[in-house]
């Protein structure tokens, strides 16, 4: 009896050992995102005066002092932690829709571009060309003098530079799904090229998708916080992970909390969405054909 | 001849992009409204006929086609024009490209003295301890902003310990603590690369043949297999241009580093757009000839990228 729980235990352990979410990459990256996500959903909840607060009798109070202010206050007394919570809305916010909207625009550019070649084709390739010779940063320099900073101009502005990466990798997916024997059985079967393409050659397509969409999502949540660094993002009322960084840093000689707790939430939910990546990239992209 | 059309082909394809880019800045700044107004909006006695006199002073009565040629024609004869505030443009950008210049390259040099060894060690110890906290560190590395890097770097050397300088460009200590910021965040993605790089020439043929003939294996792994790696790794080092300008824009500005990206930031604060068209332009087009020589160069060593 003992003997048969022992094996049954071991297959048991076993099986959790071998299971492929059994890693440190799956483990650390879906706890520090599902934490990231919960505090977000949770931030109206946890601190419901928004983060605004101010309170200049508490102001520059150090951490780990008080549980009331636990990782200190800002130049104007506004509690730390309570802005870092509310600032994650904005990051995840810009970091999904950017992402989003990038992979719909890109995937659909990019199946019509590789099933059909063409004008779509070569224009896909020349935006690339031009898209690596301005760097993001540069041009949301330039448009945002332009058009005046605000959050939902930069996730505008991301999905109109990033939507070529996806329609580049789908076009090299759907290049070589079309030439498979159940594409070219689907398309005798009287098939209209538009089911093809979206019923028999996306769902082909997909892994590489959605690793690029996760790191995509990472990059962009970065990305925001350095143009709203340098002050081309949120407005300075709305708390921000890249806005407390750019008020704390003329602080950074007397009260190094208000910039280095910031950051740190950033890397955290960066990071997971990074680990998260790779370990998607291990499992559904053994090719590295998303690699660099 | 495939290396002539190769070569024309690549040549055309970089000035398209360059016309496409500057067409497009030039375009986009066009598009912000009158420059006139802006530089007299601090000044209440303004008339229409100064406006005239400053339009017509800045070409701006002039159609856009033609200011755009204009544009380009300045360029290549060296003259930038003159920015709203602050004289001539070609003057600042004397001043600030050698700073960007030099920044630049002391990050690559930081980078490839951190990743080539590294990601060797991690290619050689595949699976091992050493491999896994390479990886992980990277994965770090590529998880935080480059900027807050550079201002913890600041809170280290030059608040807690104060040995290096925070800002500015006074003596050569100035550029260690930006030059590292950029150099650790290169790092972060170049030390994958090699140990990908390193990996793929271990496990080939003529790798397996020099251990055969009882070669050390350190000189497998220096003579034969790195050699063999260090083409594509400096590829790649060139096609990262870009990345390297987009962060030392931002760099830049935390270190109060003289150079084309703070001149950048300065002009939209001041709205001077004829030095931001400039800074901008020349950014891109250094981009293009970085990437363009990198791919003439490969393709000139290597003739199986000319097919592609």
């Amino acid at each position: 009896m003992s003997d048969m729980n022992n094996t049954s235990n071991q297959t048991w352990t076993h099986k959790v050992m071998a299971s492929r979410y059994f890693c440190f990459e799956f483990i650390a990256g879906s706890l520090l995102t599902g934490t990231l996500v919960l505090v977000v959903l949770l931030s109206g909840v946890l601190f419901p005066d928004g983060g605004g607060k101010v309170n200049l009798v508490a102001r520059l109070t150090e951490p780990f002092q008080s549980a009331e202010f636990f990782l200190g206050t800002d130049p104007l007394g506004r509690d730390i932690l309570e802005r870092i919570v509310h600032g994650g809305r904005v990051s995840l916010v810009v970091g999904l829709l950017s992402a989003l909207g990038a992979v719909v625009l890109g995937t659909v550019i990019g199946l019509f571009a590789g099933y059909y070649r063409g004008f779509l084709d070569a224009f896909i390739m020349r935006f690339a060309d031009i898209q690596l010779a301005l760097p993001f940063i540069l041009l949301a320099i330039t448009v945002i003098a332009i058009v005046g900073p605000g959050i939902d101009r930069i996730i505008v502005l991301m999905i109109v530079s990033q939507w070529v990466q996806y329609a580049r990798l789908v076009r090299g997916s759907v290049l070589s799904l079309r030439e498979r024997e159940f594409v070219q059985a689907a398309r005798s079967y009287g098939l209209s090229d538009v089911k093809i393409i979206f019923r028999h050659i996306l769902p082909n397509a997909l892994g590489p998708l959605i690793i690029l969409l996760t790191l995509n999502v990472a990059n962009n949540i970065l990305l925001e916080s350095s143009l709203t660094f340098l002050g081309l993002g949120a407005d300075p009322q709305t708390p921000t992970w890249g806005g407390m960084l750019s008020e704390g840093r003329s602080y950074i000689q007397t009260a190094w909390w208000v910039t280095v707790f910031p950051g740190i939430a950033i890397m955290l939910t960066v990071l997971g969405l990074n680990l998260l990546g790779d370990w998607l990239r291990d499992e559904l992209d053994p090719l590295g054909k998303t690699r660099a | 001849m495939p290396i002539l059309r190769f070569l024309i082909q690549r040549l055309l394809q970089a000035v398209l992009v360059t016309i496409a880019v500057t067409l497009f800045v030039a375009f986009a700044i066009r598009l912000t409204g009158d420059p006139a107004i802006m530089m007299t909006a601090q000044s209440s006695s303004v008339t229409e006929a100064d406006l005239d006199r400053i339009r017509e002073a800045l070409g701006l009565n002039q159609s856009f086609i033609k200011q755009y040629f204009d544009f380009v024609r300045n360029i290549l004869s060296g003259d930038l024009g003159e920015s709203f505030f602050r004289g001539s443009v070609r003057d600042l950008i004397a001043l600030a490209l050698p700073s960007t210049l030099l920044l630049a390259v002391a990050s690559m040099v930081v980078s490839i003295a951190l990743s080539i060894p590294l990601g060797i060690y991690a290619a050689v110890h595949k699976g091992g301890a050493a491999d896994q906290i390479i990886r992980v560190l990277s994965l770090v590395g590529l998880s935080f902003p480059n900027f807050w890097l550079g201002i913890m770097l600041v809170l280290m050397f030059s608040i807690t310990f104060p040995i290096l300088p925070a800002s500015g460009f006074s003596s050569w200590q100035s550029i260690l603590l930006p030059a590292t910021t950029i150099g650790i965040i290169l790092t972060a993605t170049n030390v994958r690369l090699v140990r990908t790089q390193m990996l793929e020439t271990l496990s080939s043929q003529y790798v397996m043949v020099a251990r055969a003939k009882g070669l050390s294996e350190k000189t497998v792994i220096y003579k034969h297999a790195l050699r063999n790696a260090a083409i594509s790794i400096v590829t790649f080092l060139g096609l990262q241009f870009g990345n390297l300008i987009g962060g030392l824009v931002i760099i830049e500005l935390v270190f109060n580093w003289p150079g084309m990206g703070t001149l950048s930031i300065e002009a939209i604060a001041q709205r001077d757009y004829p030095l931001l068209q400039a800074t901008v332009s020349i950014l891109a087009i250094m981009i293009v000839a970085v990437n363009l020589a990198v791919d003439l160069v490969y393709g000139l060593i290597d003739p199986r990228i000319r097919v592609a």
